[in-house]
Parts: structure tokens; sequence; C-alpha cells
């Protein structure tokens, strides 16, 4: 079953195309991350299916039915995404922000209403803010405030979220803590989710399919064991690589190559 | 939730935050108090009781003459100008998610200035008589503000409307009319010119009840339209995509905001002329207060704004009596040393 999909879809930036004519299928109730490097349209793509960009041609499919042709409205309550790098204006209060996920079930009359509390509240616990609620954003740490952002993806109580780069500019630790987040969603509550990951070693210890972009189209899909390997990290980021298994997940592993020290050779006769 | 009020039942709900609530009360007070002594202080000096009794019709009927004639309408118009303004910038630092925003920055203001000194200066013959009366300038000034927004968001327009874009054409444009309003006071006669300077520094001298009633019923008009307009410009806070990812037509959103904006600028400068700062510092202030939720940053902004201009024109009264300065001088003289106090307190 597919939740998103895409169909004879055509993106473009003024007149150079990104996208070429695309047909994608998004399985539902699973972990998709999109790689590719940078530039190759993974975030244009991931922006029009949240229809944040209208398509030159083609569409995009919302459980079956034409993205463009519904009330926006309608759709931010099937679908949510976080863009990259958000910003919060001065002095917000976590709450605040968190609140403004409820944008699609609110009238002028009905602004806090009890599902909404609770849709606000199980997000601050699910991303654990539950006592950071009365704390600007700004003074948030990285961490903390993309905790923050999701947490406002999540109090929008859609079945599909879509995230841009979520751990771009967060250390290990945090890295780790906001994947293990979406990791736990998905695994508890089935929500599908789609990101864009940089990191390919963390892109295939968490996601249950791979999207490979390249070249204006998808190179290779499937789930990271299958498809991982030197000759796909060689065509989609022209890079060099050896790709083993993780000693610890089992999940495919790559080890770029290129210059540095070198201070003993294991395992790598291509590279010797 | 200790900070807050919820409200929930089956027609409405709402949490309100109990500090801004009270922000907002302490501010209502201090402008009815503002207004009190301004209404008080003038060539014959009354003091805040007897103007509340006057007021409310049990005073001196000597007074009530003084201050329903005369004192009433001009602290009524100051305080609705300066509401105006203030709600009107803080609508546009929201739409561009900027707090240097301000009417008078993107050519709003400029544009009402344009036509009014343009009125002046056509329309006067050469023993300087008016050949339309007078009452014709707002008008002018408030069609001039419209011209420029819809030039402002025409001219923007590139497959909708960045914030980036606006503000950049809306300087350009300022910079524009700025100079055509230079360029229509030189050639014209020069007292027209002197006249025009006192309307673009902005000034409530000699307003009556029917400035009150041509603006009284706009300004409360737009006021359901604010409330419609608070969880809007929240989300837009946020981003054009975070705000289309929850389900706004940003684009169409910032028509609308953009027009309310002028509506409010454009009312208050038609009758005050062009008072200065108020639109920048107003909302600025009221975030320092009530944080940057407009559900608390409309009210704060508004009641500020016109404590501002009633105290401006108050000053502008007395400190240089019998000589009246246009109260648009002092917005800034006061709000200035204001917003630098609470910069240096906030750090």
């Amino acid at each position: 079953m597919a939740v998103l999909t895409t169909s004879n879809l055509t993106l473009s930036y003024g007149k150079k195309p990104i996208i070429d004519e695309l047909n994608l299928q998004i399985p539902k109730g699973k972990i998709t991350v999109f790689i590719g490097s940078n530039g190759c349209g993974k975030s244009t793509l991931l922006r029009s299916m949240a229809r944040l960009l209208q398509p030159k041609t083609g569409h995009v499919l919302l459980n079956g039915k034409d993205i463009a042709k519904r009330s926006t409205k309608q759709v931010a309550k099937e679908l949510a995404i976080l863009p990259q790098g958000p910003a919060a204006p001065e002095g917000l209060t976590v709450l605040q922000l968190v609140k403004q996920g409820r944008f699609p079930y609110q009238s002028w009359l009905q602004q806090w209403s009890a599902e909404d509390e609770k849709a606000v509240m199980n997000a601050l616990r699910a991303t654990n803010l539950l006592s950071f609620m009365e704390t600007p954003v700004d003074s948030l740490s990285g961490g903390q405030r993309q905790r923050a952002w999701i947490a406002m993806t999540l109090a929008q109580g859609t079945d599909t979220i879509l995230l841009d780069e979520p751990t771009t500019y967060l250390d290990m630790t945090h890295q780790v803590e906001i994947l293990d987040l979406l990791f736990e969603l998905n695994e508890k509550e089935q929500r599908t989710i789609v990101m864009v990951l940089h990191d390919l070693n963390l892109a295939c210890r968490y996601a249950h399919h791979i999207v490979a972009i390249q070249d204006k189209t998808v190179y290779a899909q499937g789930a990271p064991e299958e498809i991982m390997n030197e000759q796909l990290v060689e065509d989609v980021f022209q890079m060099p690589s050896t790709v083993i298994p993780d000693p610890v997940f089992g999940t495919p592993m790559c080890i770029p190559y290129g210059k540095g020290r070198v201070v003993r050779h294991v395992n790598t006769p291509q590279y010797a | 939730m200790r900070k807050y009020w919820v409200l929930q039942r089956k027609s409405f709900s709402y949490l309100i935050d109990k500090k801004t609530t009270l922000a907002i009360m302490v501010l209502s007070i201090a402008s009815i108090a503002a207004m009190l002594i301004s209404i008080g202080v003038g060539d014959m000096y009354i003091a805040p009781w007897d103007v509340f009794t006057a007021l409310i019709g049990t005073g001196l009927d000597i007074n009530e003459l003084i201050i329903t004639e005369f004192r009433l309408p001009r602290v009524l118009v100051a305080f609705i100008a300066g509401a105006s303004l203030a709600l009107s910038g803080a609508i546009l630092q929201g739409v561009i998610r900027n707090p240097l925003a301000s009417p008078d920055m993107i050519g709003i203001t400029g544009g009402a200035g344009f036509a009014a000194v343009g009125f002046l200066t056509m329309f006067s013959d050469d023993s300087n008589n008016l050949l339309l009366s007078i009452n014709y300038l707002p008008i002018f000034a408030f069609a001039g503000a419209t011209v420029v927004a819809f030039l402002i968001y025409a001219l923007a327009w590139k497959n909708g409307v960045t914030p980036i874009r606006l503000i950049l054409i809306g300087i350009g444009l300022m910079a524009l009319f700025q100079a055509l309003t230079t360029l229509m006071m030189l050639i014209g006669p020069i007292y027209r010119a002197s006249q025009a300077t006192v309307w673009l520094t902005g000034t409530v001298y000699g307003t009556s009840w029917k400035e009150v009633k041509a603006m009284l019923p706009w300004f409360l008009g737009m006021l359901p339209i604010l409330i419609l307009l608070v969880r809007r410009l929240n989300i837009q806070g946020f981003g054009d995509d975070l705000a289309m990812g929850a389900g706004i037509a940003v684009h169409r959103e910032r028509f609308m905001l953009l027009m309310a904006c002028t509506a409010l600028a454009g009312s208050a400068v038609a009758f005050a002329g062009a008072i200065g700062f108020v639109g920048l510092i107003g909302p600025h202030i009221a975030r320092r207060i009530t944080g940057s939720s407009f559900g608390g940053l409309f009210p704060a902004s508004a009641l500020i704004g016109g404590i501002m201009v009633v105290l401006a024109d108050l000053a502008g009264r007395t400190v240089f009596s019998p000589l009246e300065v246009p109260a648009g001088v002092f917005t800034a003289a006061i709000g200035a040393p204001y917003f630098i106090y609470l910069l240096f307190k906030n750090q």
C-alpha cells in the first residue's frame, strides 16, 4: 500500500528540470529515507510531495487523491512537513510553538479544545519536552529545539510526517536521539515517515526503505540491505567506498575513500 | 498549565495567558489615565477627577463644554491614530517576519504623504487659497496609501510574494515617494510647503468630532478582522513552508494582511498626518511585555501606540507652550528612550 504516489512528476525551478517524469511510491507505515548528493533534488521532491512546490507536470497523490485538488487544510490533517532549518519568532515559548500544529483543526471560536490539549500534551510527552513548556524556543539547545519542531508536527496529528534533514547541525548524540524518536513513533503508532538524511549509515540503520536519487530520477530503491553497495555509492555520490555490514547493527555501513591518514589497512584490497 | 486559564465549552474554547491578560489590563488603565490627564491639561487646567465627572455628566457645565467640544475629540483621534499605526506595524512585522518593518518604512505612509502634499500644492491658486475643501485631504491621503500598497504587491509578485521582495520593493517605493514629495513641496507655494511639513510630521491639532466620526467606525470595523488574523499571523511567523504545511494559503493571506495593514495605517495618516515611529516601536514595546504571540501582541500594541500619541500630543501642547509642536515630533522623543530602556532591562 502506498500512502504517497507521484505520477509522471516533473519539478523545476525556472526552466531547468530537477525531477523528470518520476513515478514513485512511498510505502505506508514505513520509514522511507531519500538519499542523494547535494542539489540532486531530494529536498525539492519532498517539498512537492507536501504541496509546498507546484509540479511543472504530473501529480502527487496522497492516499489516492490528487494533493493539489484538495483543500490545503484537509491535507494538513493527513500530512505534516517539517522543513529544513525552521525558525521561531523571538521569545515564543515551546507551548506556543507546539500549539500551532493544531491550526488545521481550529477556528476562531475553537482555539483550545480538549482534543487540541490532548494532542499537544501527547506531542510534548513523546518529545520529552513537558518540563520545557514555558521555555522560550530560542533559549533551547539545538537538539531540544528540533524536538520542539517535531512536537509541533506531531501535534498536527497526521499519519504521514515528512522531514527535510531533521538531523542537520546536530551533534551525534542528538542525531541519534531525534532518529530514535522518529523510529519509536513509527514502531508504536505506525506513522509513515519520509525524510531526507545526509548520513548514509544512519539512513541505512533507521530506514525500512531507501530511495536513492540521481540524475533527476530514482536510481534505486528498496531495503537498505538489498540496494546499498559500492556501485550505488559510486554512481549516486561519485565516491569510491567500501560497504560492509555495521558490526553492531548489521545494517549496511559505508566507508568513503579519500585522502587522510592511514594507520593500518584492513580488508581494503581495492584501495591498497 | 498554571500560567493559563483554560476555557473549554461546546461552542468555544480558548487558552488564555494570565500574565498577558494582566499586562493588557494594566495597559488599558494606563491608556485611560493618559487620556484623562491629556484632556485636563491645557489653557485651563482641569483635574483628572473633574474630567472624569464631566465625562459621565455629573461635573461642571463649563468643564463639560471644554472637554466634550474641544479636548475629547482631539485625544480620541490621537489615541485611535496611535493604536491604528501600532497595529499596522504589528501586522507588517508579522508578514515580513522582520521586527524592523513598519508602514512608514515600506512606503505606505510615504504614498499617503505624497498624495496629501500633492493635494495641498495642486489645488491651491496663486493667492494660496485651496480650490477644494480641506475636508478632501484625508481621502487623498488614504487613496495614496492604498495605491502604494497595491503597487508594492504588484511589483513584488513573482509566482507569489515573498517577504524579502515585499520589503525591498517597499523601501524602493518609499524613497521614490519621498523624493516626489520633496519635489512637490519645492515647486509648490511656500505657504503650502510649511503646511505640508506640519502634516508630514503628524499632528492632531484642530480635530473635532467630525474626524472621530470618520475614524472610529473604520477602526472598530477592523477589530473583528484582526481577531481573525491572529492565528494566521502566528503561524506565518514560522515561515512559508511551515505555514503552508499547516494548511494556510500563504500568498492569498499575505495580500489580505497587507490590505489590513494599509487600511489601518491609511486611516490614521489620513486624519492625524504621517506620525512616524509609532508603527515601528509600538509593537516592539508590546512584544517585550507580552511575547510574540499575536493574541496578546495586538491589544498590547494598540494600547501602547495609543498612549504614545496621546502623550506626544500632550507634550506638543505643553512643553513649548504657547507654541504648539506637532505630536509627530514627540512620538520618537518619548518612544525611543523608553524602548532603549526596555532593551537594557531585558538583556
